[in-house]
């Protein structure tokens, strides 16, 4: 197969970025869209020229590291698919290819290809554990959980953290993750003592980090490899809605004497 | 107030707003809906509907002041929102493609509510406040009067829906006004939180929004559809002679 590509070429978030076009020759069908990207890099190098850097980590779909937008979507649009699991065979020969790095305020760019998602880990710290003293495992029939609130928390627990909601989001808004993030503690009775907290700070910080807000567009879980979809947004409004209504109860500092 | 500022500094408290302000407007579409359709009932229904609503002023008065603060506050948090998604992604994609896999009314919320603001506003001035300007028929709807010197709203909805580019916008504004209720509607059952399963019927509050959507459409362009296909002529023609015959005496006695 031979393909044009467009890649996006940016020094750093400072400097103006825009495409460069290059031509992809003897692409096999059975590579995967990374492994003809590194192709394209190492002839780049043998050339003498300044290879495109680009995220990628596990390679086999797992780890939520690559994040390209290809042809306007991200992770190229197949159905539960990140770009490394993402194959040639699905792309036409003599096509061009569009490939762009995620755009959004709260993902600033850092070089080429590659966007800081620091803000996911800021969220993450806001809310998105269990505080509990670390120690063995505990007994596993201890805390009994019913079949479908597993699934639904594995369901959630799904997310990789990739950002593709975010980047094809025609609002950049994070609610799917923030969402998935909630959810999967919210459910578990593990979680379930700091549900309350949990939303209302995950969700602050979301706010903080300058996401966009969600207008139910379906984009988010069309595009999200781990198949994550809109209930769990759904969940999430209403466990801020009950925790905003019900307000906080504050220890009283007395006890009297003895 | 405190509470209040919490909610609407937070997105999911404007996205409460958007959906509780556009509930309370489509309680009103709904209630708006059944006063209208009264027509296919006779003028005498209608009218003693019409003097029952303008008599009771505490239900009145109370009635226009809520929807008004909804429609501020819909507008308001609509603006609010947008703003705040523009500014999320300042670089768009290389030939801004349409986003992926969101449906059409999804996409024109914006441009639907504005052009349904636009149509309320005319949609007032042509009946609610009868401004003879824009009803094209060159008659003073506020001084209709039925056979027991009541407004006459019967023949007010005949005479309005009698001009085809009336009519033909009032249709196309009631249609981009379900095309935004069968988005919106959906929106705000997700934004309270309500999407679940209901008697083995997965997503049911999508579904209802859908049919809402399409049910309101029926009903509403009913009216300027049976106008047009000549429902209640007799009684137009009628009122019309009346009128004229009025308008004579009047100058004679002027005279």
């Amino acid at each position: 197969m031979n393909l044009t590509l467009k890649i996006w070429r940016q020094k750093n978030a400072a400097s103006p970025g825009g495409f460069e076009t290059h031509e992809a020759r003897d692409v096999s069908p059975d590579m995967s869209f990374l492994e003809m990207l590194d192709m394209v890099n190492e002839r780049l190098i043998a050339a003498g020229q300044e290879p495109f850097v680009f995220d990628s980590d596990c390679r086999e779909g797992i780890c939520g590291t690559c994040s390209l937008v290809i042809n306007g979507v991200p992770h190229g649009g197949r159905k539960g698919t990140t770009v490394c699991q993402l194959h040639m065979r699905h792309f036409q020969d003599g096509q061009t290819i569009t490939i762009e790095p995620w755009r959004a305020r709260a993902f600033p760019l850092v070089k080429d290809l590659i966007v800081d998602r620091t803000a996911f880990d800021r969220i993450m710290l806001a809310g998105g554990f269990i505080s509990v003293n670390t120690g063995n495992a505990p007994e596993a029939n201890a805390l009994p959980v019913s079949k479908e609130i597993a699934d639904l928390a594995m369901d959630a627990a799904a997310c990789i953290g990739c950002g593709a909601c975010v980047a094809v989001c025609k609002n950049a808004s994070a609610m799917l993750f923030v969402a998935a993030k909630v959810s999967h503690l919210n459910y578990l009775p593990q979680g379930r003592a700091e549900k309350d907290r949990r939303v209302k700070n995950m969700v602050a910080q979301m706010d903080q980090e300058g996401f966009g807000n969600c207008t139910v567009t379906g984009s988010c879980e069309a595009v999200c490899p781990k198949e994550i979809n809109l209930d769990f947004i759904a969940k999430m409004n209403r466990d801020y809605a009950v925790a905003v209504v019900k307000g906080e109860l504050k220890a009283n500092s007395g006890g009297g004497v003895g | 107030m405190n509470f209040f500022m919490k909610i609407w500094h937070s997105s999911l408290g404007k996205k409460y707003i958007m959906g509780i302000s556009g509930f309370v407007l489509v309680f009103f579409i709904v209630t708006h809906l059944m006063g209208n359709l009264q027509i296919f009932v006779g003028p005498y229904w209608i009218n003693t509907y019409g003097l029952f609503l303008h008599e009771r002023h505490e239900i009145l008065w109370p009635a226009r002041i809520v929807l008004l603060t909804m429609v501020v506050l819909h507008i308001w948090s609509a603006f609010k929102l947008r703003a705040e998604n523009q500014a999320a992604r300042p670089v768009s994609y290389a030939g801004n493609p349409a986003p992926f896999a969101a449906s059409y009314a999804s996409r024109t919320l914006m441009m639907s509510g504005i052009i349904i603001a636009a149509f309320a506003v005319f949609h007032l001035l042509h009946y609610a406040l009868g401004v003879r300007a824009v009803n094209l028929t060159g008659i003073n709807f506020s001084t209709l009067q039925d056979s027991q010197g009541r407004p006459d709203l019967y023949l007010m909805l005949l005479l309005g829906f009698s001009r085809w580019p009336i009519s033909v916008f009032y249709i196309i504004a009631i249609g981009l006004l379900c095309l935004h209720l069968s988005h919106g509607m959906r929106a705000m059952f997700q934004s309270v939180g309500w999407k679940w399963t209901f008697g083995g019927v997965s997503h049911l509050p999508d579904k209802i929004a859908r049919w809402f959507a399409l049910i309101i459409f029926i009903l509403y362009v009913s009216i300027p559809v049976a106008v047009m296909c000549g429902y209640g002529k007799a009684y137009k023609e009628r009122a019309l002679q009346h009128l004229t015959a009025n308008a004579i005496s009047g100058k004679e006695s002027a005279r």
